[in-house]
């Protein structure tokens, strides 16, 4: 391989570095081939997000910069600490390599499991992908990024859960980067038949603190009739990483998806996410937690589209912010016209631990059925004093306190897990954030 | 052998003086009782003995141990040994009981010394069937959802985790019925006479037929103005309030 260019001033974004990922890729399915090119294509006719769109209402445009960055060539030499918790099997990609992978139990590999990096899946299982790969995009705002994925992606991970078939332990992939200026574009597929059950966890880690990354991350989530589908997404890019990341989240007759994304990283971070209810009795979760601090921008989308009646969806969105922090939240609820008896909850919390951060929040609906429960709400509030007080009259010091009290308002989250052990492991990887 | 000290003490809550120079020496092993009819300043001083921010030590001083703790965080009194049970105990959602008080526990502990986790538990458990409080409570968040008798069985237990030198008690009687009450007197009854000074304030007489004190006293207007044994209390509640607003004005 070639060395890279001195690229501090060019980016990797370029006509000829496509050409050439294209090229090393002349192995995969041409459907493929041709998904990326019109992909680029669509990555150079769209804009740059803009003022005047109400999408991008609060963010910080300025800083959104593609200039320098680079796809990584080497494995990161050493990879980040990340919480240990009992897994069936983990991919684990590197600077964008695969530089870890257990065996799936041959046991799940008989019931018609499928778990393997994105490429191999293409290659052997590429009708399965082609299927679902962006089938329900999402557009709130990130679409010429999400283009940009799909031109360059080629880590992440499909999951397919055959019918009936129900796992317990979480499949886990990590992402990790290191090196400055390095880029990725993780896609992941989770694709679960009917009465399926499975719980996959993604990590997106920084080796350094310092490094600028510049990330745009896919998820395509699919649980078909009476699946139960968990998704948790834990990001932890460096402080000064451009993160983008887009959940498509779809759920079928009956079926449940649960997803948590825990934001602690990025020098401003973008998570949009599109539930879709696509038939009756289908539920979904939606949780985040963010702990931002210093300058951290983290900017959440939500759009929760109930296309079916009964169909119900909760959203609790938490977010802590230290310092200067900020963090936009705007969410919707769609009820389109026959969606009747939907049941749908928004809600977005915010706890200032200091007076300089900014919470924005911009809740909505829109709805087209008469016979629907819809609410939605957004608070921002500071530590209760009173409950400071009684921590602190029992001896804890005011930082413990403090928080014992963060930790609480991250607890109503957290304790949705079923998964004692992931619980419990993400209960202290965000601990490390406070301690840091 | 422990002993606080209250000297000449003045409260103020902004610019409202609540309490008036109030003096009373507690030492290990005494259980005083403070009675007093409402808006006298009882509330007040057990607060500001613990640290509250609100309110502001115009004078005086509270010595414990001969040392004075005004200059002290409320969190360093408590670890100190000073221990206030509330009487509205704050909620705090998303906060196990047995991880706040494992971290009330380990505050307590040297730099590095790590906490015994069966011992804890061993000891918790114990103290909560002393209590007769269901073991399920040490999952349950901070006094969240919690009847009024739960929330101070809940202080008792914390209490009996905590082992203060000296605890100030405040309207612990407060919205308990009179099986709530007995629980919590058995369990404040076990753990006095030791190294465990009480000050125990109310408003009614009825806690003292529970928890009997060895002297009481009666506030008014910010400090003591009357000082006996519990048959005081019980000519207090014979005679009433008024009683003491008369022997005042004569005095």
């Amino acid at each position: 391989m070639s060395a890279l260019p001195d690229t501090r001033s060019s980016s990797d974004f370029t006509q000829e570095r496509f050409a050439a990922h294209l090229a090393n890729r002349s192995d995969l399915p041409a459907w493929w081939l041709e998904a990326k090119k019109t992909a680029w294509n669509q990555y150079l006719a769209l804009p740059l997000p803009v003022r005047t769109d109400e999408r991008w209402r609060f963010s910080n445009l300025k800083g959104i910069d593609l200039a320098g960055f680079v796809l990584p060539g080497q494995p990161a030499p050493h990879t980040p600490h990340l919480p240990d918790f009992p897994r069936v099997a983990e991919l684990t990609f590197s600077n964008r390599q695969i530089t870890n992978r257990t065996p799936l139990p041959a046991e799940l590999r008989e019931q018609g499991v499928i778990f393997a990096p994105l490429d191999e899946a293409l290659r052997e299982h590429g009708d399965l992908v082609r299927r679902y790969f962006r089938k329900h995009p999402v557009a709130l705002g990130s679409e010429k990024f999400v283009e940009l994925n799909t031109a360059f992606c080629s880590t992440g991970a499909l999951l397919y859960v055959p019918r009936g078939v129900e796992i317990a332990l979480p499949f886990v992939v990590e992402h990790t980067l290191a090196g400055d200026h390095m880029a990725t574009f993780p896609h992941t597929l989770v694709i679960l038949e009917d009465q399926a059950k499975a719980t996959l966890v993604e990590f997106f880690v920084s080796t350094e603190t310092e490094t600028a990354h510049f990330v745009s991350g896919v998820n395509d989530l699919h649980a078909a009739a009476g699946a139960y589908l968990t998704y948790v997404g834990v990001q932890h890019w460096s402080d000064a990483t451009q993160a983008f990341q887009s959940n498509s989240i779809a759920a079928g007759r009956d079926a449940r998806v649960f997803s948590l994304n825990l934001h602690l990283g990025g020098r401003q971070a973008r998570h949009e996410s599109h539930s879709r209810l696509l038939a009756p009795g289908a539920h979904s979760e939606m949780l985040a937690l963010t702990v931002a601090h210093g300058t951290q921008e983290f900017d959440q989308r939500t759009l929760q589209t109930h296309a079916a009646p009964h169909t119900s969806s909760n959203l609790l969105y938490k977010n802590v912010l230290l310092d200067q922090a900020r963090t936009i939240f705007s969410g919707l609820i769609v009820v389109e016209p026959d969606a009747q008896k939907t049941d749908a909850y928004q809600s977005n919390r915010n706890l200032m631990l200091s007076a300089a951060a900014e919470a924005n929040s911009l809740p909505g609906l829109e709805i087209e059925a008469n016979d629907v429960r819809c609410t939605h709400g957004a608070t921002t509030a500071r530590i209760d004093p009173d409950q400071q007080f009684y921590l602190e009259a029992r001896g804890i010091t005011p930082q413990h306190a403090h928080e014992l009290l963060v930790f609480g308002f991250f607890e109503e989250i957290l304790d949705k897990l079923t998964d004692d052990h992931l619980h419990a492991a993400l209960t202290r990887f965000i601990q490390s954030k406070f301690k840091s | 052998m422990s002993q606080l000290e209250i000297k000449d003490l003045h409260v103020s809550i902004g610019e409202k003086a609540i309490v008036k120079g109030f003096s009373l020496t507690l030492n290990s092993g005494e259980v005083h009782a403070i009675m007093g009819p409402n808006g006298t300043g009882k509330s007040t001083l057990s607060k500001a003995i613990a640290g509250h921010p609100d309110y502001t030590v115009t004078g005086g001083d509270v010595l414990l141990d001969g040392r004075s703790i005004l200059a002290m965080q409320p969190d360093e009194r408590a670890r100190a040994g000073l221990f206030l049970a509330f009487q509205y105990p704050s909620e705090i959602p998303g906060v196990t009981i047995a991880n706040f008080l494992r971290a009330a526990v380990q505050a307590r502990m040297a730099e590095g010394e790590e906490l015994d986790a069966t011992g804890y538990y061993k000891r918790l458990y114990s103290k909560m069937d002393l209590l007769k409080i269901d073991r399920k409570f040490t999952s349950r968040a901070v006094n969240d959802g919690f009847s009024g008798g739960e929330k101070k069985r809940c202080e008792i237990l914390q209490m009996a985790m905590l082992e203060p030198k000296f605890a100030l008690m405040d309207e612990t009687d407060s919205g308990l019925d009179i099986d709530a009450l007995r629980i919590v007197a058995e369990g404040v009854n076990a753990m006095r006479g030791g190294a465990l000074g009480i000050l125990m304030i109310t408003h009614y007489q009825r806690l003292l037929d529970y928890i009997v004190p060895d002297h009481v006293h009666v506030m008014w207007d910010g400090r003591i103005v009357k000082s006996g044994d519990k048959s005081l209390a019980l000519e207090l509640e014979a005679k009433g309030y008024d009683w003491v607003k008369k022997e005042l004005a004569k005095a």
